[in-house]
């Protein structure tokens, strides 16, 4: 009898939590989907719409480039994924291997930018990216460049891989250089097909960090046809001022992508044995 | 092992990440503190050596005590409840009962979710004649200005950080759950101890090194946020939701004062640098493996 109790208790909290967590977006859902008939300020609030439609979805889908948003949000946070698995990988091997002149320095020197806040060095880093000409006012190519690359590696990202580097025996490179492989075909043939799983580990995590960053690309953007998502979604308040239905179903729309993303690979987010991945 | 790589192999493997990091990292962390050293008021193009000026404007201004004074707000009122109450979730969902996944898939979702459209929710559920003012007075107050009243507006905005922080902690937490010898509460169990006894005297004392990395990296992002007050308050109303990194945001890309911007942002990276010496050299040494 007690068990059960302590059971049912348990259940009852966790589901309120739950909703909780929930409820935000089921009440932007609910106010996306009522119609211009129904008071959305109704006293008492009505969680079911009376006068259900579609149309706040149409019209937004109509004047606002989602598309456009997607594009650009895949452009930068596929490009910041391809260079972070690139540049970690590259880096992790020798920090991982091989033994040089300056490793000591190399190894705290990288691990000092962690602790540096992207968001104190954010003035400097704008205006050396203004120097390199990476904005969207040179091209659309500058742009996206200029959106990518102070992400394009991260302390994290180069430890992660080093980790991952060293968990492998030393008998696969010698196997490997015994059958006269050169160092750069070790590191491809033999190592990099070994630390899949760390790749596939850092890759989901970046893509959702550079996938919702929103002050780097709210200093950078000039041009409307550049925005992200989370700056294209921000920017809905603007262009519809007090028109909630539409600011609604815009935001839901905006978060389908990562909706789906996140379900597919849920896993690898609720097992925590990724655990302080994500988070910049 | 021989030596099987030249001499130049590890430098090559490394060039092109530490080439990013000193252009992205290296050069503005050192020039950071050059900046604040400059006047900008004159022209944004032809900046003027202007010492430690900018700094003793930083501490003559008001609006500087008040940002600090919200960022302690933010991390007294935050980072207790990230500490506690993920740990709480953790404890409860850390056994075999049905539906766990969908339990945590559903509380780790304003994790995945991005901030803006987190905050334009919140904004939402906050507005004058919105559905938390509905319960208010339903319970028999007056209408909260829950984003507009400079008491509550900085309350209002540290809820959506804290509601947004909650799954990922408590999934930090489960990881280290997973460590703690079942036995013992067995053994707590055989000696008919209650839910809180069991895990002051068992989980907290195993979890402790946890609950110190969950401490350190939320204070950290509590004194980053941005983006909520972006979309929620730009700082208002009086400045009373204003924090360092939405202030340093306002001074250099609203007024262009970037001297004096990054003395502000000088001040961010000396105290966010403390709190990341601690966590990276107490509590996330495996992690690196220094």
């Amino acid at each position: 009898m007690k068990k059960l109790t302590e059971k049912l208790i348990v259940h009852i909290i966790l589901i309120s939590v739950s909703l909780l967590s929930v409820f935000p977006f089921i009440w932007l859902i609910s106010t996306s989907l009522k119609g211009n008939g129904e008071n959305i300020f109704a006293y008492p609030p009505q969680l079911i719409p009376s006068d259900f439609t579609w149309q706040n979805y149409v019209g937004v889908w109509d004047k606002v480039n989602f598309i456009g948003y997607f594009i650009n949000s895949m452009i930068v946070a596929g490009g910041t994924v391809l260079l972070n698995l690139i540049l970690s990988a590259l880096a992790g091997y020798p920090l991982a291997r091989m033994e040089f002149k300056g490793k000591k320095i190399t190894f705290f020197a990288i691990l000092a930018t962690i602790m540096i806040p992207f968001q104190a060095i954010m003035l400097p880093v704008y205006l050396i990216t203004l120097k390199l000409n990476l904005v969207d006012t040179v091209s659309n190519t500058a742009g996206f460049l200029g959106l990518i690359m102070p992400f394009a590696v991260s302390a994290f990202g180069i430890f992660l891989m080093r980790q991952a580097f060293l968990a492998i025996p030393r008998e696969m490179e010698e196997a490997a250089i015994v059958d006269g492989c050169n160092v750069f075909q070790v590191f491809l043939k033999v190592l990099v097909p070994m630390i899949k799983p760390s790749l596939a580990v850092l890759a989901i995590f970046t893509f959702i960090g550079s996938w919702g960053e929103f002050l780097w690309p709210s200093i950078v953007l000039t041009k409307e046809s550049m925005y992200t998502l989370p700056v294209g979604v921000n920017n809905l308040q603007g262009m519809f001022s007090s028109n909630w239905r539409f600011i609604a179903a815009g935001s839901i729309l905006s978060t389908i992508p990562i909706l789906i993303f996140f379900l597919s690979m849920q896993k690898y987010f609720i097992s925590g044995e990724n655990e302080g991945a994500i988070k910049g | 092992m021989f030596k099987y790589y030249g001499k130049y192999a590890p430098y090559l493997f490394l060039l092109p990440a530490i080439a990013v990091l000193t252009v992205f990292f290296f050069i503005p962390f050192f020039q950071t503190f050059g900046l604040s050293f400059l006047d900008y008021s004159a022209s944004i193009y032809k900046p003027e050596f202007a010492g430690f000026d900018n700094y003793i404007n930083l501490l003559r201004n008001p609006i500087f005590y008040k940002v600090m004074f919200n960022t302690f707000i933010y991390l007294v009122a935050a980072v207790p409840v990230l500490v506690i109450f993920p740990l709480f979730l953790a404890i409860l969902i850390n056994r075999k009962i049905r539906g766990i996944t969908l339990y945590k898939i559903l509380i780790y979702l304003p994790v995945i979710v991005s901030i803006v459209v987190a905050a334009i929710a919140f904004k939402w559920l906050y507005a004058e004649q919105g559905i938390l003012n509905y319960l208010v007075g339903e319970a028999g107050f007056s209408p909260i200005g829950w984003l507009t009243d400079p008491k509550y507006a900085i309350y209002s905005v540290i809820l959506v950080t804290i509601w947004k922080g909650i799954g990922y902690y408590m999934i930090i937490y489960l990881a280290a759950l997973m460590s703690v010898p079942k036995e013992l509460y067995e053994a707590c169990d055989i000696d008919g101890a209650d839910f809180l006894t069991k895990h002051l005297t068992v989980t907290v004392p195993h979890v402790m090194p946890t609950i110190a990395l969950v401490s350190t990296i939320s204070a950290i992002s509590a004194m980053k946020v941005f983006a909520e007050i972006y979309v929620m308050t730009k700082g208002g109303p009086l400045n009373s939701s204003k924090t360092i990194v939405y202030y340093i945001y306002e001074r250099a890309f609203e007024n262009l004062d970037l001297g004096f911007a990054s003395a502000m942002a000088v001040i961010l990276l000396i105290i966010v640098m403390i709190f990341s010496v601690i966590n990276i050299f107490c509590f996330e040494r495996n992690k690196y493996q220094i």
